[in-house]
């Protein structure tokens, strides 16, 4: 029951003009699947930041953008979207290093970027990231619908005593 | 998948409605608009966030150099009306902690 049903892939060019496509396909998905609102919302921020930070780090060498894929991956229980860029990879380890909330940061400490790689970590429910050729994020959001039901289900009966 | 600003002003009081979306695409117009305005002494600079429907990190980059703008220049950058999305992505951030955020919407006749 775990396996694959459906796979979704889309290719466009990494430039800003493209975030909000993906974005909206994305939800679009997301909304078939069944996911609440508030999920959904999630979901498109984390997948905004993942297409954006191609958009903002890779090829940046060249003139030609290059492209940015976007696969997803749909399973009865969760959502599975890879973001993957083929141009140069940043830096995983030193950015994901300074990944956190402002927490304490004094005004001037404060970055007008990375806060992107710590929304994904804090919106979706696992995300892994390597960096061999190219970068690849990878991230999963669960369905939670099912629990809800069966628990509905459970407390439906009336006590027996 | 848009953004439109609406600007007021009254004397150095700069008041910026903005309505629809902020993301890569969308942020370099609010950069724009709203970063000279923190530049000059004395401004104050309110952004009304109410009609925002979607915001991610890229605006929230914006809002963190008008606020070190409005440190080193001496104006004041204020936040009101977020909805509760909007705020959310604040507060995960740690970013109520820094800004100046007016919590309630304002009335809607004006």
């Amino acid at each position: 029951m775990r396996t694959a049903s459906d796979y979704i892939e889309m290719k466009v060019p990494a430039k800003p003009d493209y975030v909000g496509v993906v974005r909206l396909t994305i939800s679009g998905l997301a909304n078939r699947m069944g996911f609440a609102f508030d999920e959904i919302e999630d979901i498109k921020i984390a997948v905004s930041e993942a297409v954006t930070n191609v958009v903002n780090h890779a090829y940046t060498d060249t003139e030609d953008k290059g492209q940015v894929r976007i696969g997803c991956n749909i399973y009865d229980d969760r959502m599975e979207i890879t973001v993957v860029d083929q141009g140069k990879s940043f830096d995983v380890e030193s950015i994901s290093k300074n990944l956190g909330p402002v927490d304490g940061k004094s005004v001037d400490q404060l970055h007008e970027g990375g806060l992107g790689l710590f929304l994904i970590d804090t919106l979706m429910d696992k995300v892994e990231i390597s960096s061999e050729a190219g970068v690849v994020v990878m991230m999963t959001k669960y369905l939670h619908r099912d629990e809800v039901e069966e628990h509905v289900d459970r407390i439906s009966p009336a006590p027996s005593q | 998948m848009n953004l439109q600003i609406n600007q007021d002003q009254i004397n150095e009081t700069y008041e910026l409605n903005l309505t629809g979306e902020v993301d890569a695409y969308t942020a370099p117009k609010l950069k724009e608009v709203m970063l000279p305005l923190t530049e000059k002494e004395g401004n104050i600079v309110i952004v009304d966030l109410s009609g925002i429907e979607y915001m991610d990190s890229t605006g929230l980059g914006i809002f963190v150099g008008a606020l070190k703008s409005s440190k080193a220049n001496h104006s004041s950058l204020k936040l009101r009306g977020m909805t509760e999305r909007v705020k959310r992505i604040f507060e995960i951030t740690g970013l109520t902690e820094v800004m100046d955020i007016e919590s309630g919407v304002k009335g809607e006749a004006l």
